[in-house]
This record gives C-alpha cells, sequence and structure tokens, in this order.
C-alpha cells in the first residue's frame, strides 16, 4: 500500500483560473464572472484577514460544536478483527452534518460582502439547513432550492428549514433532484446577482466554489490529523469517505493528500453500477461540463445529463466535484462504489454495534469496510469519515430495514 | 481583400455592412431546433427567414439549459424527448441551406458539443453553412480554444456582455469578438423579466464596443420593445416570445405575420 513518491509531491490546486489540471474552471454566463471576481477577492482577502479567521473558528467552536470527537469503533473493529477503525464524528456537528463547516465559512464572506439575500441548493436537504440555520443566527433572508422528489424524502429536513425562517422553493423540473435545484439556485443568482450571496453545498460549481469549500471542510482532516496522532501516535492507513458532490471527501481528505496515507472515496452504486439506475460518477461517468465545471458527469451518447440514482439524497447527483476528476486520474485517490442495498445493510450492522445512526450517505462509506477489512492488518488505523446522522434518513431505514 | 474573403466565407459581416447601408437594424430569431417536432425546424427557419429575418439562431437543446427561463427550457426539453440530437441538427441546416442564404449561427450549451468532439463539431457545423456558435456557458476567460477553431473554420466570435460588465471588459471583449457581440438586456435568463428603460445601459456598450455591431436579447417581447432598443442597438434578438407562439401552435401564417411585425419595427 505504499504510494509513489510522485503522489506525495506538493500539491498546489487549483491554478489562478480555478483549474485542477484540466478540470474546473468556469463555465458560466458572462452575467456572474464578475461576481465570481469579486466572491474570490473577498476570499482571498477574508483568509488574510486574522479577524475573518477568528470568527469563523469561534463559531465553528461555539456554535457548530467543533472540535467534533474521533470514536474508535471497538466492536465494529472486532467484528471484522483486522485493522483499527476509528469515526470521524462530523455527525456530532450542529445541524447533523459537515455541512455546516462550509455554511459558516460562506455566510461570514456573505456577512463581508453587504449582500442581503442568501440562496442555497440542496439535495438531502443538509446543505439547506445548515444554510437556513446561518441565515438565521446571522440575520439574513433565505432561499434553499429543492427538488420536488428530494421534498417528499426528506420531508423533516423541509420542515426544519421553514422553521428556521427559509423560504424552500420546489424545483419540478428535469428529474427534481439536486441537479435542478442547481439549476434553479445558478438561474437565480445570474438575475439576482447584485444582493444575492449564493452559498454552493459541495466542491462543485465554478471557480472558485470548489476551492473555498473545500479549504472551508478540510477542517475536518485537520482535527484529524492531530487526534489520530493523539490517539494513535501515528497516521492513518486508510481514509474513507463517501461522495457525491464530495465537499465531506475532500475536506478529510486534502490534508493528508501530501502524506502516505491511502484514500478511498466511495461513490452510489444506487442499484448496481450495471444498471442504469445509479450515482457512481467518478467511476462510470466521463469528463463533461455541468453547473460551470470541467469534471467527470453522467451522460448518455448525444452528451445530455443522465439522471442518477441513489437511495441517499445528498449522493443523487450526476457530476461531482473537479478536484476528485483530477485526484482519481492522477490515482493518488481510489474511487469505489457501494449498492443502495449494502448501504442500508451496513446501517443496520453499524447502528447495532456502535449505537449510532449513520446518514445514508455515510452509510455507504461504512458499507466500503465490508470489502476492505480483509485486506487490512492488525497494524493498520482505518478512519471514516462519518458525515452525517440518520435521523433524516429514519423514514427510509423504518421502510427498508423492516 | 479582407471583405472579399469575409464575404465568400460568412455571411454575418456582409450583413451588417449592407443594414448599415439602408440604415436598418438586425433582426434575429432564435428557435429551438427539434420542437414542437423534431422535423419543424426547416419549415419554421424557412418561414421566418422569408418574413423579415435577418439572422437566424438555432438552438440546440440540452438537459440543464442554465442561461435559459422556463420557456426555452420547456422547448429543450421536448425537443430532446422527440429525439434531436446535434447530428440531427447540422442535418437539418444543410437543408435550410439548400433554400436560402440567411445567416446561420446556433446557440448550445457545451457538453453535447464537447462530447461530440469540438473540433469536428465546429467543422462539420462550417461544412452544413454555419456562421457563427455562440456558447452561453464560455466567458472571455475560457473562450481562447473556440475562438482558435471559430479563426480556422472563418466562424464569428459572438461574445456576450450583460448589465454586470465593466466597460473595460466590454473593450476587451469588443476587441475579442467578431460578428457581432451579444449584449444581454437584463441580469436574468432568456424571457423572464420585462425590458425596462435600458437606453443608458446600450449607450454604454456602444460607447466601449466600437468595433462590432451590438445586437440586445432577452425579454424582447413586442414591436415597442423592438423599436425602443433598435434606437440604439444595431439589432435584436427574439427567443422566448417566438417560442411561446409556437407552443401555442400558432400557424406558420401567423408566426410569419408576427416576424415580419417585428421586423418593421426596426425600419
Amino acid at each position: 500500500m505504499k504510494l509513489r513518491q510522485s503522489q506525495l509531491q506538493k500539491y498546489s490546486y487549483p491554478d489562478i483560473n480555478g483549474f485542477f489540471g484540466k478540470y474546473g474552471g468556469r463555465y458560466v454566463p458572462e452575467t456572474l464572472m464578475q461576481a465570481l471576481f469579486e466572491l474570490d477577492e473577498l476570499y482571498r482577502d477574508a483568509v488574510k484577514d486574522k479577524a475573518f479567521k477568528k470568527e469563523f473558528t469561534s463559531m465553528l467552536k461555539s456554535y457548530a460544536g467543533r472540535p467534533t470527537p474521533l470514536t474508535f469503533s471497538d466492536r465494529l473493529t472486532d467484528h471484522y478483527g483486522r485493522g483499527k477503525i476509528y469515526m470521524k464524528r462530523e455527525d456530532l456537528c450542529h445541524t447533523g452534518a459537515h455541512k455546516i463547516n462550509n455554511t459558516v465559512g460562506q455566510i461570514l464572506l456573505a456577512k463581508r460582502s453587504g449582500k442581503k439575500r442568501i440562496i442555497a441548493e440542496t439535495g438531502a436537504g443538509q446543505h439547506g439547513v445548515a444554510t437556513a440555520t446561518v441565515a438565521a443566527k446571522i440575520g439574513l433572508q433565505c432561499v434553499v432550492y429543492m427538488g420536488e422528489e428530494d421534498i417528499h424524502r426528506q420531508e423533516l429536513n423541509v420542515h426544519r428549514m421553514k422553521m428556521l425562517g427559509a423560504n424552500v422553493v420546489p424545483v419540478t423540473t428535469g428529474s427534481r433532484t439536486l441537479k435542478d435545484a442547481t439549476s434553479e439556485a445558478i438561474r437565480d443568482w445570474v438575475t439576482n446577482v447584485d444582493n444575492t450571496f449564493y452559498i454552493i453545498g459541495s466542491v462543485v460549481g465554478p471557480h472558485p466554489y470548489p476551492m473555498m469549500v473545500r479549504n472551508f471542510q478540510c477542517i475536518i482532516g485537520e482535527e484529524t490529523f492531530k487526534q489520530i496522532l493523539s490517539a494513535e501516535d501515528k497516521l492513518p492507513s486508510i481514509l474513507v469517505a463517501c461522495v457525491g458532490g464530495g465537499s465531506n471527501a475532500i475536506g478529510m481528505f486534502y490534508p493528508f493528500l501530501g502524506k502516505n496515507v491511502q484514500m478511498i472515496g466511495v461513490e452510489a452504486a444506487g442499484c448496481g453500477l450495471n444498471t442504469q439506475k445509479h450515482a457512481a460518477t467518478l467511476s462510470r461517468g466521463t469528463p463533461g461540463v455541468l453547473h460551470g465545471s470541467f469534471s467527470y458527469l453522467l451522460q448518455d451518447k448525444n452528451g445530455q445529463v443522465d439522471l442518477a440514482h441513489s437511495i441517499s439524497a445528498g449522493l443523487d447527483y450526476p457530476g461531482v466535484g473537479p478536484e476528485h476528476s483530477a485526484l482519481k486520474d492522477s490515482g493518488r485517490v481510489k474511487y469505489v462504489s457501494i449498492t443502495d442495498n449494502q448501504a442500508l445493510r451496513a446501517a443496520g450492522l453499524f447502528t447495532r454495534l456502535e449505537g449510532i445512526i449513520p446518514a445514508l450517505e455515510s452509510a455507504h462509506a461504512i458499507a466500503y469496510l465490508e470489502k476492505l477489512m480483509p485486506s487490512t492488518t492488525k497494524k493498520d488505523v482505518i478512519v471514516v469519515n462519518l458525515s452525517g446522522r440518520g435521523d433524516k434518513d429514519m423514514m427510509t431505514y423504518a421502510r427498508e430495514l423492516n | 481583400m479582407k471583405i472579399k474573403k469575409q464575404l465568400k466565407g460568412n455571411r454575418i459581416a456582409p450583413l451588417f455592412h449592407s443594414l448599415k447601408e439602408k440604415n436598418n437594424k438586425a433582426l434575429t430569431l432564435f428557435i429551438t431546433a427539434g420542437y414542437p417536432k423534431k422535423n419543424s425546424t426547416v419549415p419554421l427557419a424557412l418561414r421566418i427567414a422569408e418574413s423579415g429575418a435577418d439572422i437566424i439562431e438555432l438552438g440546440m437543446p440540452f438537459s440543464d439549459p442554465l442561461a435559459d427561463g422556463p420557456v426555452i427550457q420547456t422547448s429543450s426539453q421536448q425537443a430532446i424527448k422527440n429525439g434531436i440530437t446535434l447530428k440531427l441538427v447540422l442535418a437539418q441546416v444543410k437543408e435550410i441551406r439548400k433554400h436560402c442564404e440567411i445567416p446561420l449561427i446556433l446557440m448550445g450549451y457545451l457538453n453535447p458539443i464537447l462530447h461530440y468532439g469540438e473540433n469536428k463539431f465546429f467543422a462539420d457545423a462550417k461544412k452544413a453553412g454555419i456562421d457563427g456558435i455562440i456558447l452561453p456557458e464560455v466567458p472571455l476567460e475560457e473562450s481562447a480554444r473556440f475562438l482558435s477553431l471559430n479563426r480556422k473554420y472563418n466562424l464569428a466570435d459572438i461574445l456576450f456582455v450583460s448589465p454586470a460588465t465593466p466597460e473595460k471588459r466590454i473593450r476587451e471583449i469588443d476587441k475579442t469578438a467578431s460578428g457581432f457581440i451579444y449584449c444581454v438586456s437584463t441580469t436574468g435568463v432568456t424571457g423572464k423579466s420585462n425590458i425596462g428603460n435600458i437606453g443608458s445601459y446600450i449607450k454604454r456598450v456602444k460607447k466601449n464596443a466600437v468595433k462590432n455591431p451590438v445586437l440586445v436579447g432577452f425579454g424582447i417581447k413586442t414591436p415597442a420593445d423592438a423599436r425602443n432598443i433598435a434606437r440604439h442597438a444595431d439589432g435584436i434578438i427574439i427567443g422566448s416570445a417566438l417560442i411561446k407562439k409556437i407552443t401555442q401552435k400558432e400557424p406558420l401564417l401567423k408566426i410569419g405575420k408576427w416576424a415580419a411585425d417585428m421586423k418593421r419595427a426596426l425600419h
């Protein structure tokens, strides 16, 4: 499992134009270019500003509940009888998932920008809830675009967003899921660019979003780095995280990219990779342009974007962040996939062994342990990013596991 | 010598040359290829061409048209359901070319073009008789590879400016562009907002875009809109308002009359 030296070289993506090798960029209408330049500048100024950094760190600590623990999963470890398994507990963040790390960062940027209206897209509703939450906390108006299909399967999160004062706009075009919600959010932004700040929820979209969201999320990996050193006195051998757009995974992986640590991104195989119903963009897609960047994409023989499928709304997206595309091509990260059924089974097993109900998204990462663990030894240390908790998925679990 | 080459290879520059001589403005009409039926494109295009359109813009349907409002979104979805593909669009262009020499431009999102192969697509488009390809997802920063393909095939470099574009950037865009500049009337998507008082905005664009004709599009619905804008701009682009008529199943004859009314408003 030793990595080639070339893969450990210092990593400096993206370049000034937002490219991770050939992936990324700013494929957006002219109307948005000025806003993207301004956002880039706003972000670069902010991260140089000690006061901004202090406010970000303090809000993550006193409001979002960071640092999150790194929990040793002793019974799951015993179950496989091989390497030691740890969980990075993003499920314990305020609002129930890692999404809030990014929304705290972006809402502070929004405050700096002076724009009074916040928009966001959401799939599972976790990013919508995290955005509505910070918008309420800062006192800004919030509109969340959500596919009608997702509104049905994530009803609880819709109620949360409404209670938080957000206006949830159902999107009825196309697949009625995250893809179309994102398109509608971008159309809103093009229309209201003067007074609106768009908080994107994953490492997707035009530059600077993939870079910015990664940098706000890499607190996950930075904490893990320190925590695992203190628990094991060494770095982990393997990191595992689920990948939809890819924000929790890149947040976990990024601080380890220059280290001798193996990384595995787990996509949703839905009903199976050999069916038409999956969301395994990196495993089965080809490069193309969607939502402002060049990246792997599920598309048909005419270059129309295919519908994705996953039981997990948060992974149900035919695109993926451009940085993951570059990491796939370079071989630095290995991307695998897990079906709906494998994820459900893993969620059941994990809950009974560890007393933690994982989000369906995170259950994909946990499910991969079934394949991974037999190849590990007792000396190995594996960290899984438990990106969110399963409360929002209880209706699905109740239906599918009984 | 240069003009001769343009005349031979591309129909856009000569059009504006002759419109200018007549002190007339350009009417560009947009239709979604393959809508309402897969084979509607050619008869519709020929009808609006003979009714007064100066340029025809053919929309190549995409599953996720970010810059388009509900009217063009719906027409694109239907056209994809009808089975339209880039290959078919180009075949329809060839068919139109058998009957008329009107400047023809394509409008489309990047992904299907990349999937087709960008070099092959630009070459095939030129061969079919296209004069320019509008790519609403390609701002100046990402345009280099497409501009070099345009140069290779003598296609127009049609770029956008919007109310959010600063004056210095308008000048850069004007320097790079050829054919015409697509001036978006308001921030937003196609067909949605009504045209307000945009005279001073167009004047600002015209002041900075000295090299290229400036055509205004997005939200133009009535001959009155057309007349107002034509006072300042070199022409207009209408899409959603026309697609709406097509969706309402107005007969070709009435659509032709509507196009003629629009053209008259530009005199």
